[in-house]
This record gives C-alpha cells, sequence and structure tokens, in this order.
C-alpha cells in the first residue's frame, strides 16, 4: 500500500484536494481509503462517504495535534493494509503551522491556497519546508502574477518540492499529482520510521491542565522571552 | 557543480553575497537571520546566529548553507525557460468514446480561438495543453512541445512554467500599489531591471483600461476592468511563459482587441476560449468543440475578417450606448 500524508492550515482546501486526487487514482482502477486527524469537529467524513471513499476520523480534542497524528498513525496504516487500500491518504490541519505529519520514506504533501496572502509561505513553517510535493489552490481567484510571486515565495522556503497548481472544484492540475501520488513509495508498516521533523514539544504545567496564570504555576519546559 | 557553489557561497560574505544576488536577502528573513554579520564569510557569520532560532526551523548552519544553494540554483533553473517553437496538439476522442481526428499545430504569435456551447469540453481542452497530456487524460489527446512527445520527468520539470492563465476572476490579495505590485513580480522572475519594466508595464495597462489609473493606486482599488488591464498587460510584458491560456475574457470593460494584440505580438501562443464574435473572428483559427471533442478547425476567412470590421463597427454602437449611459445621456432612435 503506498500511504500519503497531507497537511496544510485549515480551509485550504486539502480535502478537494484528495477528493479530485481520487478522481484520478479512480480512473486508474486503484482504491482509496482516507483518515482524517482533526482537533474538534469535521464535516469531512460525510463528503468521504458521499463519495464512496471508505474514512475514519480521529479528533485529538486538548492533545497537540501533531502528538496525536504520530500517536496514530500506525494503526491507521493496518487499518489501511487491513481494507486492502492501495492508496491510504491521512489529512491532517496543520493548525500552529508547525504541525508537519510528514515521514522519511513516505510521500509528503502541503497544501495552501492562493488567497491566504504571498506571504503565507514564509509563515508556514515545517509543514511547508519539509513536504514533497505544494499544493496550490484557489489559484483561479487572484491573478497569475500573485501565483508567480507565491511561488517564489515557496521556493525561498523549500526548493527542493514539486509546486501542482489544483483547482479544488473542477479538479484542473489534480491529474499532474496523481502522477506524483502513483510514484510514491510503498509502505507495508511505519515500525522504525522516523519523522522528518520533530513534534512541537514541551512538559510543562500547562499541558497537564493547569489554567492560572503565574511564575508560581509554571513548571516544566518553559521558554522565557527577553524583554529590554 | 553544486559543491563549488556550497563552497564559494560559504566563503562569500553576506554584503557580496547580497549585491550579486539581491534575491538572497528575502532568503534570511525567511529564517529570521537578518541580522547576521555581513562583513565575515558566510560560514563563520552564521557561527554568531542564534542557535535556537535555527532550531525551530529545523536547520543548522551547513543545512542553511545547503538550503541557501539549492534555493540559487532552483531561483536560477526557473529563470530559464525551455523556448517552446510549436506546439501540437493531436486528436483524441469525444466523450462518448468517438475518434477525434485533428491535428494542430501552433506557433508563437498565432492565436487561436475555442468556441462551442457551455459545457461542451473547452475547459478540458484548455486543461490539457496547461498539463502536457501525453494520451494519459481522459480525452486522450497528446501534445506535443517542438515536435516531440514529453517523458514525466519533463513534464514535470516544466509544470509551471509554460503556461499563463488569465481567467475570468481577477481579484488581487495583496495590498500593494500598482507600481509596488509590478515591481514585486518582477523581482519574483529576477528581472534584471525590475523598475522599468514594471514602468513598462503600468503603460500597457493604462491603454488597455477604460478608466485610468496612477502608480501609487492601491492594486485592490482598482475597479475589475482595470484589473483585468493590469494582469493583461503583466501577463503580455512580464510573464515568462510562452504559451498564454484566457478564459472567457469578454465581460469587464477592457479593449479586448487591443489586449489580445499586445499578447500575440509578445510573440506568444495565445488560446482562447470565448463566445464573443469579435474575439472568435480575431484569431487566425478557431476550434469548435462539440460533446467533448474537436469537431472542426476552421480558418478565419478573408470574408469574415471583412466581417470583423462591421462587428467592431456593432460592439462600438453598443460601447458608446453603454458610456452614453454611464455618463447620465439618454438614448434616443438615432443614437443606435
Amino acid at each position: 500500500m503506498k500511504l500519503i500524508t497531507v497537511a496544510g492550515p485549515p480551509s485550504s482546501g486539502k480535502t478537494s484536494v484528495i477528493l479530485r486526487l481520487a478522481d484520478i487514482l479512480r480512473e486508474r482502477g486503484k482504491t482509496i481509503g482516507v483518515v482524517k486527524f482533526d482537533c474538534l469537529t469535521s464535516f469531512d467524513r460525510d463528503r468521504y462517504t458521499e463519495y464512496g471513499i471508505p474514512v475514519q476520523v480521529g479528533f485529538a480534542g486538548k492533545f497537540c495535534p501533531d502528538h496525536f497524528f504520530i500517536s496514530n498513525v500506525e494503526d491507521a496504516v493496518r487499518w489501511g493494509t487491513e481494507q486492502g487500500f492501495d492508496i491510504l491518504i491521512t489529512e491532517s490541519a496543520g493548525l500552529c503551522n508547525r504541525c508537519s505529519p510528514h515521514i522519511r520514506g513516505v510521500l509528503a504533501i502541503c497544501v495552501i491556497d492562493n488567497l491566504s496572502g504571498v506571504h503565507t509561505p514564509r509563515k508556514i513553517g515545517p509543514m511547508l519546508k519539509f513536504a514533497d510535493i505544494v499544493v496550490v489552490t484557489k489559484g483561479d481567484i487572484v491573478s497569475q502574477a500573485e501565483r508567480e510571486v507565491f511561488m517564489f515565495n515557496i521556493r525561498q522556503v523549500n526548493s527542493s518540492a514539486k509546486i501542482v497548481f489544483i483547482n479544488g472544484i473542477t479538479g484542473q492540475g489534480a491529474f499532474m499529482l496523481g502522477k506524483h501520488a502513483e510514484s510514491a513509495p510503498d509502505t507495508a508498516s511505519l515500525r522504525g520510521c522516523k519523522l522528518r521533523f520533530t513534534t512541537p514539544s514541551s512538559v510543562c504545567s500547562y499541558c497537564t491542565g493547569e489554567t492560572r496564570i503565574g511564575e508560581e504555576y509554571q513548571m516544566g519546559m518553559l521558554r522565557k522571552m527577553e524583554f529590554p | 557543480m553544486t559543491e563549488d557553489l556550497y563552497e564559494i557561497i560559504a566563503g562569500t560574505t553576506l554584503g557580496e553575497l547580497l549585491e550579486t544576488h539581491p534575491v538572497a536577502a528575502d532568503f534570511f528573513v525567511n529564517y529570521n537571520l537578518q541580522n547576521l554579520k555581513d562583513n565575515l564569510p558566510l560560514s563563520e557569520a552564521l557561527d554568531y546566529a542564534d542557535e535556537n532560532t535555527l532550531i525551530d526551523f529545523g536547520l543548522d548552519k551547513a543545512t542553511v548553507l545547503d538550503q541557501l544553494v539549492r534555493f540559487l540554483e532552483t531561483v536560477a533553473e526557473e529563470k530559464q525557460t525551455t523556448a517552446v517553437e510549436e506546439i501540437t496538439i493531436l486528436g483524441g476522442q469525444t466523450k462518448s468514446g468517438e475518434a477525434e481526428e485533428f491535428t494542430l499545430s501552433i506557433k508563437p504569435g498565432e492565436i487561436v480561438s475555442i468556441v462551442g456551447p457551455t459545457g461542451s469540453g473547452k475547459s478540458r481542452l484548455l486543461a490539457d495543453i496547461e498539463c502536457l497530456a501525453q494520451r494519459d487524460t481522459p480525452t486522450k489527446r497528446l501534445i506535443l512541445v517542438n515536435g516531440k512527445t514529453l517523458e514525466d520527468e519533463e513534464r514535470f520539470a516544466m509544470d509551471g512554467r509554460l503556461v499563463a492563465q488569465l481567467s475570468q476572476n481577477m481579484n488581487f490579495v495583496m495590498d500593494l500599489s500598482v507600481e509596488e505590485f509590478f515591481e514585486m513580480h518582477a523581482k519574483s522572475r529576477l528581472h534584471p531591471d525590475p523598475v522599468s519594466v514594471a514602468a513598462e508595464c503600468f503603460a500597457a495597462a493604462n491603454e488597455l483600461a477604460g478608466e485610468k489609473f496612477t502608480p501609487d493606486t492601491k492594486v485592490t482599488q482598482l475597479s475589475g476592468g482595470q484589473s483585468r488591464a493590469l494582469m493583461i498587460a503583466d501577463t503580455a510584458c512580464m510573464s515568462a511563459s510562452p504559451i498564454v491560456l484566457i478564459d472567457e475574457i469578454e465581460n469587464a470593460g477592457v479593449d479586448r482587441r487591443q489586449a489580445i494584440r499586445m499578447l500575440a505580438k509578445n510573440e506568444k501562443i495565445v488560446l482562447i476560449s470565448t463566445h464573443d464574435p469579435l474575439l472568435a473572428l480575431m484569431a487566425g483559427k478557431r476550434l469548435v468543440i462539440k460533446n467533448g471533442g474537436v469537431h472542426a478547425v476552421i480558418e478565419t476567412t478573408p470574408e469574415e475578417r471583412e466581417s470583423l470590421a462591421k462587428i467592431e463597427m456593432l460592439d462600438n454602437t453598443l460601447q458608446s450606448i453603454r458610456n452614453r449611459l454611464r455618463t447620465g445621456g439618454r438614448i434616443t432612435p438615432d443614437t443606435i
């Protein structure tokens, strides 16, 4: 089975891109499953189900979404293998723009949209920087010039990624993503595999539920700013 | 090659680097490294960089240099766009699977229009050209570049560089003045003289726009027609993409005949999907789409060109009625 990790800021068009990619892959006779890692709520289950794509949804709730992802992705792969999919896609939202569910040896896609502004690529951290493919959506509503500046800004952060423009509504561009997806490496299990970047780290009193503010309530790993 | 460049970059001071590669300035800002000492060789200057800042980005001294080299290389590569002397479209199949029998070669400076009812498959044809289809899209069409088929690797490499698209909607997200906008675009294209090409674009855009605007107008304040004029001028003067795909440009007040001429004059291959008789007939050839396939390739006859003058007159009449209404005038049977 081929595993593909898809990440991107909320509302960048991840689900639409995955559906358009599914169109292309299904045309080629491939079976697809999706695992959606979300935070609080998700309507995506319905969208995938309506589309006839088997889907599992998990909610991180108050946990760090990145940690939630990494502690469940192995089971996701097991599920996908048992179901006999050709391709399993994990979808996760990069909420702090650090969440980087990319794994070494697994095709990593980051979805960002043109409407978020030309400087956005610089504001997105490891999720963009460590992706193999950067999918840019909503290009039809901005000018060609803005698309080009946007692409240039992606290049500055990630010079080696392939950049693919996709219209999430019509599917234009999804074809090339399909080509990349088909050449993704096979994944039998993630045991022993490594993340491309460390998850956001901290073990402090606030991680474990502290809500009060003040030095005396702060324990564990902290990072202090320097004010003049 | 990369290793040599790596050595060179590592031994260069930031000051020197920015002089030879101004584009690198943004690269350092991206990693919060704007305060490096600019009189030390980079490999030494990075010793003073804040380690935590680097760690936040998953970097260390060596990877910063590595990334910088790769960035400079990619940017240099992207600058050289494949010279396209010709594209050829070979027929595939219609929606019902019948053979689509046609072959069409288009050279720079040529305009081809695409006509057909809504939903007939005009956008699919544009999509095939955009992804340089190799008999592997649903239409099974084949696009040759300079007479050659393309391997996947070549396609991936060309992807996003050959084709510029002008779509119906032209909104701006950037909050910049027209002048800044052009300069920013020129900079991202690594244009040697951003200021002069920006001025050239500005003049061209104003030529097309009904209502004139100034260089310090914010792009977000432009009207629909002005935005479109700006985009067309930008594509004509600045874009390196040799192929321009235009999807129904007719709405909004731009001088569309001049717009198309401007694009063609800059030696681009122009494909335009349209319902506008004026645009359809301005092209040397038009493709008629039916049931997902090219039904006919029609060359514009001299007779049609003559009628073009008449259609232009009709169009001008309509335009003058529009202007009259706009300026508070009344319409009488004599106006028409």
